[in-house]
């Protein structure tokens, strides 16, 4: 892609032509020639949206209940981007995206851009890839923009903290009250939907999910990870307020955490829309708590920070490959190790060297 | 950069179109275009056209496969084709059109801007040869 073409289609992109910002979100996607500049030349443009992440385990109801929040802002008049992520084949690498079937609601009303995106299975990158789609719906101009994921496993809840709010979906029966001590995707929500409310065993759900609120405290607070943590890479999540806790949680943040957010419950039936209003409702409360705390602008910060910290790691990563090709090829390092001759770490070290002998140079 | 390299994936929208109710076909489509490694973004059943113009144009498919047993594709084709023009995507779309279609039909179609219409029976390898053969090189 040229440099006039990139131009071109950032500025057909910023005048609200659809085409132009699905090209876009596909060479993000694609990692094509060109993808950095373009999303270079969109950050100025960004900054504006509010981004909520949904997840849960599949066959939640997840993108019914997001076509229906989509819904519900384009009543009132906002306009929505969505994406959502599937997993791929570890096999082949393909996948079946299915969840723009569920966008009923939404039929025929460009002002929802909704799409899909799958994991693609390789390099971790996935993160780095949504969050940059983002990116492109922000300058876009869409008010509030939802990622939607199942929470499998680390991978996916790196997909939904690229988000300011976080949603979490049970299901009722989703299984006895020591689930919900487990570590894993409960711990990152910022909300709790009970969905499919009209199952029976959905308020023992939502009992269970109360219960762990109240009982969880700050999973960080005993971590030094430092404020933007330099070895962390995640952000601190939001803690329950409750009793045993709340003293803790003022330490940790500067000074301006002396509110701290419980995370609510709220029961939906996604697919009649029961109870979508009041999700809405306290979204927007969360997303006035992050305003009025100063978190909003600290989590913004500790993605920039990890953002770069990604990419330093892929391009130093890039670097290396390239050394070790130069040095004829992991395989001839890998019989060298087979051979004793020499050991991992030692050719780790041996690799890194140039590279950290320029660096030192500058001290 | 060698890390950026090769990120890329064939996309296609399967898409069912108008009032068949039939998706067998287009279920057995949708897995055997995952296991030939691309990736498949299923409309669900009895869409508008405008639908899958609207789904074509954000998802920026490689290719739409529009699946019609009902023999409704002499009006149902035209108009994707007019809605994908319409949004600048007709020109990158590879679009093939499955089911059963009348030989004078399937000419009629071809005219239209339709790459391939494949009839009952096709060997599904047939199928996916010609995506590999002709998905649009974009850069």
């Amino acid at each position: 892609m040229s440099r006039a073409e990139q131009s071109d289609l950032v500025d057909r992109l910023l005048d609200g032509d659809h085409r132009a910002l699905a090209r876009t979100i596909s060479k993000i996607e694609n990692r094509s020639p060109g993808y950095r500049e373009l999303v270079s030349s969109l950050h100025e443009h960004t900054g504006d949206a509010e981004v909520i992440g949904v997840t849960g385990s599949p066959g939640a109801g997840k993108s019914t209940l997001v076509d229906k929040l989509a819904k519900t802002y384009r009543d009132r008049d906002e306009t929505v981007g969505v994406i959502a992520v599937d997993p791929s084949s570890p096999y082949t690498g393909g996948s079946v995206l299915g969840d723009r079937i569920r966008m009923a609601s939404n039929v025929g009303d460009m002002d929802v851009f909704f799409r899909s995106m799958s994991a693609r299975g390789t390099l971790g990158g996935l993160s780095t890839a949504t969050g940059d789609a983002v990116k492109a719906l922000d300058a876009f101009g869409k008010d509030k923009i939802i990622v939607e994921t199942v929470g499998a496993g680390q991978n996916e809840i790196d997909v939904v903290r690229t988000a300011d709010t976080v949603v979490v979906l049970v299901q009722p029966g989703s299984g006895d009250d020591v689930q919900m001590l487990k570590a894993g995707i409960l711990e990152i929500g910022d909300v709790f939907v009970v969905n499919k409310a009209d199952m029976s065993g959905a308020s023992k759900t939502v009992a269970d999910l109360e219960e762990m609120i109240h009982l969880q405290g700050d999973p960080t607070a005993n971590l030094d990870l430092g404020h933007h943590g330099a070895g962390g890479g995640f952000e601190k999540p939001e803690v329950a307020d409750s009793p045993e806790t709340s003293g803790k949680n003022g330490e940790g943040s500067d000074g301006d955490g002396e509110e701290a957010w419980t995370a609510d419950v709220v029961e939906t039936v996604a697919t009649s829309g029961d109870g979508v209003d009041e999700l809405i409702e306290t979204l927007a409360e969360h997303r006035a708590y992050l305003e009025r705390s100063g978190r909003l602008t600290e989590k913004a910060r500790t993605r920039y920070a990890e953002e770069i910290r990604t990419l330093l790691r892929e391009d130093t990563g890039t670097l290396l490959e390239d050394e070790i090709a130069r040095r004829g090829g992991m395989e001839s390092f890998v019989d060298a190790v087979v051979e004793r001759e020499t050991d991992p770490y030692t050719v780790a070290d041996e690799l890194v060297e140039p590279l950290r002998d320029c660096l030192d140079g500058g001290d | 950069m060698s890390a950026d390299a090769d990120q890329r994936a064939i996309r296609c929208l399967v898409a069912k179109v108008g009032l068949d109710g039939h998706d067998r076909g287009a279920h057995v489509i949708a897995r055997a275009f995952r296991d030939a490694g691309f990736e498949v973004i299923y409309s669900g059943l009895h869409r508008a056209p405008d639908e899958i113009v609207q789904a074509a144009v954000q998802e920026d498919v490689d290719v739409l496969g529009i699946s019609i047993l009902s023999g409704a594709h002499n009006t149902l084709v035209p108009k994707v084709v007019d809605g994908l023009k319409e949004y600048g995507a007709f020109e990158d779309t590879l679009i093939l059109v499955g089911g059963i279609v009348p030989d004078d039909d399937k000419q009629k179609l071809k005219e239209m801007g339709v790459a391939e219409v494949f009839g009952p029976g096709t060997p599904m390898a047939d199928t996916i040869e010609f995506v590999r053969n002709n998905a649009p090189d974009r850069a």
